[in-house]
C-alpha cells in the first residue's frame, strides 16, 4: 500500500483487501528507506501540509475513490477497479472498533464525574477525543505485543484488553486495581496484557518501547525463537516529539531495524503550549525520514483511515523491515488534566473538532454503509455503560491497600542472593553457601 | 603512584598472554610455574576479574547481554568488555551512539521482557543524562506495576576521581543512588569483590547499579580457588571486615578501602589497632555490620570520596548513632571528598581527596591522642 498523495493534507488509506504484501507500492518493496525512488512518495514528499484548521477535507473515503487524491498509480486505479467492495471493515470488526472507542469515551467521563465527587485524586488525564487512535491501532495487536504510553494511558490500557474495573479500582487507589494501587492514574502496568506502561515522563516510554522492540529481535536472533514477530507501540504527544529521547530512538530503531511504531498523538496542544509556538517544523511525521524510516501523517479523527495506516505500519514491523513514525492529527476534548482550566484555547478550534468526533464519525459510517443498525449500536452503548457503571461499583466496594503493603514489592528479590531454579530465594535454601571467601 | 604503575604493567602483560577462552585454567598453570612457593593463591586484576565474570555469566544465560559506547570493537573504553564481542558477536555485545538516555531506557525495557542487559556507562558521570531511566523506569517499576514487572539489570562502569580528569569526570554517584529505593548500589574493591559482586548482580531480578573505579583497574588482588569457580557469588547487602580490630571501626568503599588499609597499618605502630570494614554494598548499607563493629570498638571514622553532604558517611553516621548512641566514646568522624568541584591541577586535586594521612589523623582524633611526630599532613 503506497502512501500517495503528494499535495493532500490527509492521506487516503486504499482500499482494505488489498494485500499489503502483494501490493505493488508497499513498503517490502526496496524500502530500505532509500529516498532517491519517488515510488514511495511519502518519504520526503513536498506536500504543503499546513496546520490551519480552515481546510475541511471529507474525512471517510466514499464510495468512489476521493476525489483528493492526486497521483495514482495506474497499477493502483487497475486494483480499485478489481475490487467488489469498497467497505474498509467487516461488521464484526466496526462493532469491535466502535465499542471500544465507546467504553474510552465513557470510561474517561466517568472518570471526570469520580474525581469531581472526590474518589479520584492527583493527576487524571483524560482522553476524550483522541479515541480513534487507540482503537485503530491497539485494536489491530496480538496479546504478545506491548504498547507503551504516557500518563494519559487509561485508554490505551483499555484496548489493550486490561479490564475496567481494574482500571478504574487502580484510579480509586483500591487493592484490586491492576497495579494493586501503587501506581496510579499515570502509571498503569500490565504483565498479563502487555502494558509496559503510564510513564510520567514525556519521552520516558520511548527508550523503554524501543528496548521492548529490542527484545523482540533479540529473541529471534539470538534466543531462537523463530517466530517471535511482536511487535511494540509507542504512544506520546506532540511535546514529545521535541524531546531529545525521541531523536535518540528514532535513530536506534532506525539502525537497528527495530519492528517499533512511533505512534505521536498529535492534539496540536502541550498543557498550555501550543505545538506551533514550541516547534521549529511543526510537521512532525517529517522526522521519520530525517533518520530512514518512513513518517506518515494520518487524520487522528478518523479512526478507519488510522486502522488503515496501523496495518501497515504494523505489517511493515512484523515483517523485520524496522520502525515507521505516525503522526495523528487529533484533539482532545478537555483539558490536559481534569485540573487544567483549559483557557488557552480557541472555542472555535475545539468547536470544529468536536464536530469531527471519531465516535459519531464511525457511527454514520457504520449506519450509512448499511454495515450494521442502530439497534446495533445501541445494544453495544448499553453493554458499555454498564460495564462503567460496574466498574464504578466495583471500584467502591474494593478495599483500601492494607498496610503491610507499603513495604512489598520495592525488590523482586530483597535479600539479593538471587531467585534459584526452583523459584523460591536462594537464601531460604539451607544449603546455601554466603561466600564470603577470606584470601 | 608507582605501586599503581607497576601492578598495570604486570596486567597488561599477562593480558596479552591471555586467550580468554580457556584463559582461568592457563592462568592456573601459569601463576603456578611463576610462583612455586604459594601454590594456592593466584592473583588477578580488577579488570580480569570483570571481564572473566561477564563472560561467564554470558555464557551461562543466554539473555544476558552487554551493552553500552565502545563495548564491542574497541573492547570496552577501559577494556573491561575485551575479547566479548569475538566470542559472542554483536548482537549480544552492542555498540550504541552517544545516547545515554537512549540506551540506558532501551536496557529497562528490554529487561521489562525478561531479559539480562549489562548497560555500560563510560563513566558514571554520564549517567546523569540516563539518570531518569535509572530510577523512574527501573528502580520504581517493581513497586509501581505491584510486583508484575521486575527489571533485571546492571548498570556498571567507573565511578568517582580518577587522575586529573576534571571537574566533569570525577563525580561520586554512591550517595545519590544509594538513597533511591528500588535500588541495589554495589560497590567492589578487590578482585574477589568485583567478580563476586557482579556475578551475584546479573542473576538479581532487580536493578543493581554498579559502581568500579577505574584506578583499581589495574590493581592485582590474590584471588582463591573458590572465587575463581564460575558459579561463585557474594551476597548482596553484607560488608566484609577486611582487617580486625580493636580499637576504632574505619569504614570504607572501593578504592579508599586500600587506603584504610594502609592507615590502619601506620597506625598499628602507634597502637591503635584499626578494624577496616569494606562497604562492598552502599544499599542495602549493612547496617548490623558496621553497628556490631562499632559496639566493639567504640569509635568510627567513615571515609569516601564523594562530596561530603548528605554523603554515605552521613547516612553511617546516623545509623550509628540511632543504634549504637550509648556505645560511643568519640564523636563519628567523617572524611570525605572537600565540598568542592573537583580542581584539574594535581596538588589541588590531591587536597580535594582523602589520602592515608588523613585517614590516619582522623584516626588519631577520635582516639584523643596527638599526633605523632613522625606523621605531617
Amino acid at each position: 500500500m503506497a502512501f500517495v498523495g503528494a499535495k493532500i493534507k490527509i492521506i487516503q488509506p486504499l482500499n482494505l483487501n488489498v494485500h499489503a504484501s502483494t501490493h505493488p507500492h508497499s513498503f517490502t518493496s526496496n524500502n530500505n528507506c532509500k529516498f532517491t525512488s519517488l515510488s514511495s512518495p511519502f518519504l520526503g514528499s513536498t506536500r504543503t501540509h499546513t496546520l490551519t484548521l480552515t481546510r475541511s477535507i471529507s474525512p471517510r473515503r466514499s464510495a468512489a475513490s476521493s476525489s483528493t487524491v492526486v497521483a495514482v498509480s495506474d497499477v493502483v486505479k487497475e486494483k480499485k477497479a478489481k475490487s467488489t467492495s469498497n467497505l474498509l471493515l467487516t461488521k464484526e470488526e466496526g462493532l469491535e472498533v466502535y465499542e471500544d472507542m465507546y467504553l474510552g469515551r465513557a470510561f474517561e467521563d466517568m472518570c471526570a464525574q469520580m474525581y469531581y465527587r472526590g474518589k479520584m485524586f492527583g493527576f487524571v488525564h483524560l482522553y476524550n477525543g483522541q479515541e480513534a487512535v487507540s482503537s485503530g491501532f491497539i485494536k489491530l495487536l496480538k496479546k504478545e505485543d506491548s504498547v507503551v504510553s504516557t500518563y494519559r494511558d487509561h485508554v490505551h490500557a483499555l484496548s489493550k484488553g486490561v479490564p475496567a474495573r481494574a482500571v478504574m479500582s487502580e484510579l480509586f487507589g483500591k487493592k484490586t486495581g491492576c497495579c494493586r494501587g501503587q501506581g496510579g492514574s499515570m502509571h498503569m502496568f500490565s504483565a498479563e496484557h502487555n502494558v509496559l506502561g503510564g510513564f510520567a515522563f514525556i519521552g520516558e516510554g520511548i527508550p523503554v518501547a524501543t528496548g521492548a522492540a529490542f527484545t523482540s529481535k533479540y529473541k529471534r536472533e539470538v534466543l531462537k525463537e523463530a517466530d517471535c514477530d511482536h511487535v511494540t507501540l509507542a504512544f506520546f504527544g506532540d511535546g514529545t516529539a521535541n524531546n531529545g529521547q525521541f531523536f535518540e530512538c528514532l535513530n536506534m530503531a532506525a539502525l537497528w531495524k527495530l519492528p517499533i511504531i512511533f505512534v505521536v498523538e498529535n492534539n496540536l496542544w502541550a498543557i498550555g503550549m501550543s505545538h506551533l509556538r514550541a516547534t521549529s517544523d511543526p510537521e512532525i511525521w517529517k522526522k521519520g525520514p530525517a533518520f530512514g524510516m518512513p513518517g506518515v501523517h494520518v487524520d487522528g479523527m478518523d479512526v478507519l483511515k488510522v486502522r488503515e495506516v496501523a496495518k501497515e505500519a504494523i505489517g511493515r514491523a512484523r515483517r523485520g523491515e524496522g520502525p515507521t513514525l505516525v503522526e495523528c492529527e487529533t484533539y482532545r476534548f478537555r483539558g490536559h488534566s481534569l485540573a487544567d482550566p483549559d483557557e488557552l484555547r480557541d472555542p472555535a478550534e475545539k468547536a470544529h473538532y468536536a464536530a469531527r468526533d471519531p465516535i459519531t464519525q464511525l457511527k454514520k459510517y457504520l449506519i450509512e454503509s448499511k454495515l450494521v443498525s442502530e439497534a446495533d449500536l445501541k445494544a453495544i452503548e448499553k453493554k458499555i455503560d454498564e460495564v462503567v457503571e460496574d466498574a464504578v461499583e466495583f471500584a467502591d466496594e474494593s478495599p483500601a491497600p492494607s498496610r503491610s503493603q507499603l513495604l512489598e514489592n520495592v525488590f523482586a528479590d530483597p535479600r539479593g542472593f538471587g531467585i534459584g531454579p526452583d523459584g523460591k530465594y536462594r537464601c531460604e535454601d539451607p544449603k546455601f553457601t554466603e561466600g564470603t571467601a577470606q584470601v | 603512584m608507582l605501586g599503581t604503575i607497576r601492578q598495570k604493567a604486570v596486567a597488561a602483560r599477562s593480558l596479552s598472554s591471555q586467550v580468554l577462552e580457556n584463559d582461568l585454567m592457563r592462568l592456573r598453570s601459569v601463576a603456578s610455574v611463576m610462583r612455586h612457593y604459594s601454590a594456592g593463591t593466584k592473583e588477578m586484576t580488577v579488570r580480569d576479574a570483570l571481564n572473566s565474570a561477564l563472560d561467564e555469566e554470558m555464557a551461562a544465560d543466554p539473555s544476558v547481554f552487554v551493552m553500552g559506547e565502545e563495548v564491542g570493537e574497541y573492547q570496552g573504553a577501559y577494556k573491561i568488555t575485551k575479547g566479548l564481542l569475538d566470542k559472542y558477536g554483536p548482537e549480544r555485545v552492542v555498540d550504541t551512539p552517544i545516547t545515554e538516555a537512549g540506551f540506558a531506557g532501551i536496557g529497562v525495557g528490554s529487561a521489562y521482557h525478561g531479559l539480562r542487559p549489562v548497560v555500560e556507562f563510560m563513566t558514571f558521570n554520564f549517567s546523569m543524562q540516563a539518570i531518569d531511566h535509572i530510577i523512574n523506569s527501573a528502580a520504581k517499576s517493581n513497586y509501581m506495576s505491584a510486583g508484575q514487572i521486575n527489571v533485571p539489570i546492571v548498570f556498571r562502569g567507573p565511578n568517582g576521581p580518577a587522575a586529573g580528569v576534571g571537574a566533569q569526570h570525577s563525580q561520586c554517584y554512591g550517595a545519590w543512588y544509594g538513597s533511591v529505593p528500588g535500588l541495589k548500589v554495589l560497590v567492589p574493591y578487590s578482585s574477589e569483590d568485583a567478580r563476586g559482586l557482579l556475578k551475584a548482580a546479573i542473576r538479581d531480578p532487580d536493578p543493581v547499579v554498579f559502581l568500579e573505579n577505574e584506578l583499581l583497574y589495574g590493581e592485582s588482588f590474590p584471588v582463591s580457588a573458590e572465587a575463581l569457580n564460575s558459579s561463585f557469588c557474594l551476597p548482596i547487602g553484607k560488608a566484609k571486615i577486611e582487617r580486625e580490630g580493636k580499637d576504632i571501626t574505619i569504614t570504607a568503599f572501593s578504592k579508599m578501602v586500600g587506603y584504610a588499609l594502609k592507615a590502619a597499618e601506620i597506625l598499628e605502630k602507634d597502637g591503635i589497632s584499626a578494624e577496616v570494614i569494606n562497604l562492598r554494598s552502599i544499599r542495602p548499607l549493612d547496617r548490623a555490620t558496621i553497628n556490631a563493629s562499632v559496639r566493639k570498638t567504640n569509635r568510627l571514622v567513615t571515609v569516601e570520596e564523594g562530596f561530603p553532604q548528605h554523603g554515605i558517611g552521613a547516612e553511617i553516621c546516623a545509623s550509628v548513632v540511632e543504634d549504637s548512641f550509648g556505645y560511643l566514646d568519640a564523636p563519628v568522624e567523617r572524611i570525605a571528598g572537600a565540598d568542592v568541584p573537583t580542581p584539574y591541577a594535581a596538588n589541588l586535586e590531591r587536597m580535594a581527596f582523602p589520602q592515608i594521612e588523613d585517614i590516619v589523623r582522623a584516626a588519631r582524633r577520635v582516639c584523643y591522642r596527638k599526633s605523632s611526630i613522625a606523621a605531617s599532613a
